[in-house]
């Protein structure tokens, strides 16, 4: 069929835009219905035809529309940008036929048919999602076993965090290190010994009771805090003109980069007391920190290297002609741009730490994911996987979107190349 | 005057490749030096070794005094005592023109960050650049850049200047801006060794040139001299292509 006589000139443009809108509604019309009232326009076809005629209605619907520079903004636009092809016109159509196919029935789930009323199972009745599990559950979700009377301890641990890390931000320039140093050197002993109890007559918490949202957050914050600085310095030690020293990073980085997380982890659980002299004990919660931390320490140390590389050698050089030391040179000059540089490259390494943390199932540890494992095995609650993983799910998007949204704006903070 | 640079049969090899030959010079206070030659005769080599940017093998060169060698503790002494100007300025670009004047004698000397900025201003002033000290070496331009590096390297209040061909990289235009800068320090005192192909430069400041070739130097002479009457036949046919 000579398709050109379809072709519409400045004379017939309204008919065949009328024409064409006709056609591509229809074909709407006709996923529509067979979506949601499962009938069709075409059932007189045969089933595997049916199913394909929106998308041929729609398809030439959109070829009738398909007119250069018609005038009619709009029209344009969507042409430019959603139908220059036959080939793109099918991709829209894909698309947005299933996107009105799929999302009402996830809307549906999520939303319209789920429960949030009741207290138990039984009150979930209506086919969607049970909500009622995550309400139940909550608590457990964020504190883990941590007995309910102390839960104040945590909530003020991580309300003084939120305030000191929010005063540091508006703060003046001067008090801004101490709040910082105190941030990073007295707080964290200070923040473990309220949580953990055992002195002042705060009644002590074994670490195995810790859990859910707040062990991913003490786990994912200590790891960052300190693999940091761990990785700074093997990045420097794997560059040293000093052979031991090099060696010994590289060694180190290879090992650990060349064994999984959670053999890793294992290990620190199982083999590592093996190795201590009888009588001494290091807490669970201790040596899996200490094994995520030098874990992911090996990866930054790699990261930090490639920003160390970017550099010029002139940087280098400008340095040490002024004098500088080997520690000046590197704090002073090399180090705050090779950083800089490699923004990115840190948060994706953070950003895997905080989804690496559920493994630390492993050692018996249960955080966020680790808790919705549990709850969903318990008999009143069988069943419930899907929501409980749905929730939490969403609880780490949010925290690594959040992520890396700072990471960015930081990136346009601290840009001064132009 | 007293002699304040010293190398005695200085060699360097750069794996086989022997990049300086024998080299003896002598440079007294307030003497202004200006190195010549063809790309590859180790003019920036000699001058990289004498702050130890490049590590030479055989031989001796004392600066100030001190002997540098792989024993010497106080390297960054001396360094800091040695200005250096690079071909490619090599500001520190995630720092403002007023922070990369002042980094170094706040962190290397120890001065009270007041008098470092009083300090860095005087000279952002004398290479006439004090409007922009606020600015990132990004937002400048080729010449304002080299000025202000060679402000940096004022601030530390050096005994010897080191150029490396410091207006190689910059458009004719910006070249003067930056001589005038040169120029100006020279009248003041200062001893400099300068690796430049600027000849009209050389011939206004310049006490004595030298000529390298093949990490030699062929010729050493008074300015005068080394332009109207040069000895050696291969610096004859260098002059006779540059001028």
């Amino acid at each position: 069929m000579n398709l050109s006589m379809l072709k519409s000139d400045t004379k017939n443009l309204n008919s065949f835009i009328a024409a064409g809108s006709a056609l591509i509604f229809i074909g709407f019309i006709d996923i529509i219905l067979s979506s949601f009232f499962s009938t069709n326009i075409t059932a007189f076809l045969p089933n595997k035809i049916s199913y394909l005629t929106p998308l041929l209605f729609g398809l030439f619907g959109l070829y009738l529309i398909r007119i250069e520079f018609s005038g009619n903004k709009l029209l344009d636009k969507v042409n430019t940008n959603f139908n220059s092809s036959n080939f793109n016109a099918l991709l829209t159509l894909l698309v947005i036929f299933a996107l009105i196919k799929y999302v009402p029935p996830l809307l549906n789930w999520f939303v319209f048919d789920a429960n949030f009323a009741g207290n138990t199972k039984e009150d979930c009745t209506s086919g969607g999602a049970c909500w009622v599990f995550v309400k139940v559950w909550l608590n457990r979700f964020v504190y883990g076993l941590y007995p309910d009377t102390e839960q104040w301890r945590i909530n003020t641990a991580f309300l003084t965090l939120f305030l000191l890390v929010g005063a540091s931000f508006f703060v003046p320039q001067k008090f801004k290190k101490y709040i910082i140093i105190f941030l990073l050197f007295v707080y964290p002993i200070i923040g473990l010994k309220l949580i953990s109890g055992g002195d002042f007559g705060l009644k002590y918490v074994e670490t195995g009771a810790w859990g859910g949202l707040s062990l991913t957050f003490i786990v994912s914050a200590f790891a960052l805090i300190l693999c940091f600085p761990i990785g700074t310095i093997l990045a420097l030690g794997r560059r040293s003109k000093l052979p031991a020293i090099r060696y010994t990073s590289i060694g180190f980085i290879e090992l650990w980069r060349g064994v999984p997380l959670i053999t890793v982890l294992f290990m620190s659980a199982v083999m590592f007391p093996m190795f201590l002299p009888d009588g001494t004990y290091v807490d669970k919660l201790i040596r899996v920190l200490i094994a995520i931390t030098l874990f992911e320490a090996a990866y930054m140390a790699e990261v930090v290297r490639g920003g160390l590389q970017a550099l010029p050698k002139g940087q280098y050089e400008a340095a040490k002609s002024l004098g500088m030391g080997y520690w000046k040179m590197h704090f002073l000059i090399i180090l705050p741009q090779a950083l800089k540089l490699v923004i990115p490259g840190i948060a994706n390494t953070f950003l895997a730490l905080v989804k690496d943390t559920p493994l630390i199932f492993v050692v018996g540890l249960l955080e966020l994911a680790g808790m919705v494992n549990l709850a969903k095995t318990n008999p009143k609650w069988l069943g419930m996987a899907m929501e409980g993983y749905v929730f939490a799910g969403l609880v780490f998007w949010v925290i690594c979107y959040v992520m890396s949204r700072y990471s960015q704006n930081l990136e346009k903070k601290l840009k001064t190349e132009r | 005057m007293s002699k304040i640079i010293e190398l005695k049969n200085v060699n360097k090899w750069f794996d086989k490749f022997q990049a300086l030959k024998d080299i003896n010079l002598e440079v007294n206070q307030q003497e202004r030096i200006v190195i010549c030659g063809p790309s590859g005769s180790g003019k920036s080599t000699l001058i990289r070794c004498i702050n130890r940017l490049e590590e030479h093998q055989d031989g001796q060169i004392v600066v100030d005094g001190k002997e540098i060698s792989e024993n010497t503790k106080d390297l960054e002494k001396i360094r800091a005592e040695v200005g250096m100007v690079f071909q490619q300025f090599n500001l520190f670009p995630h720092l403002s023109i007023l922070d990369n004047c002042t980094l170094a004698p706040i962190w290397v000397k120890k001065m009270p960050k007041k008098d470092a900025e009083a300090l860095a201003m005087k000279n952002l002033e004398r290479v006439q650049i004090a409007d922009q000290a606020k600015k990132f070496p990004g937002q400048l331009s080729g010449g304002q850049q080299q000025r202000s590096a060679l402000a940096r390297a004022l601030c530390m209040e050096p005994k010897i200047m080191l150029f490396d061909e410091p207006t190689s990289a910059l458009d004719p235009e910006m070249i003067k801006e930056v001589l005038d800068a040169m120029v100006d320090l020279a009248k003041a005192g200062m001893t400099m060794i300068v690796v430049t192909h600027e000849m009209g430069f050389a011939k206004e400041v310049a006490d004595n040139m030298i000529f390298m070739d093949q990490g030699q130097i062929v010729e050493k002479a008074k300015t005068k001299d080394f332009f109207e009457n040069p000895k050696s036949d291969r610096t004859k046919l260098f002059l006779s292509q540059i001028l």
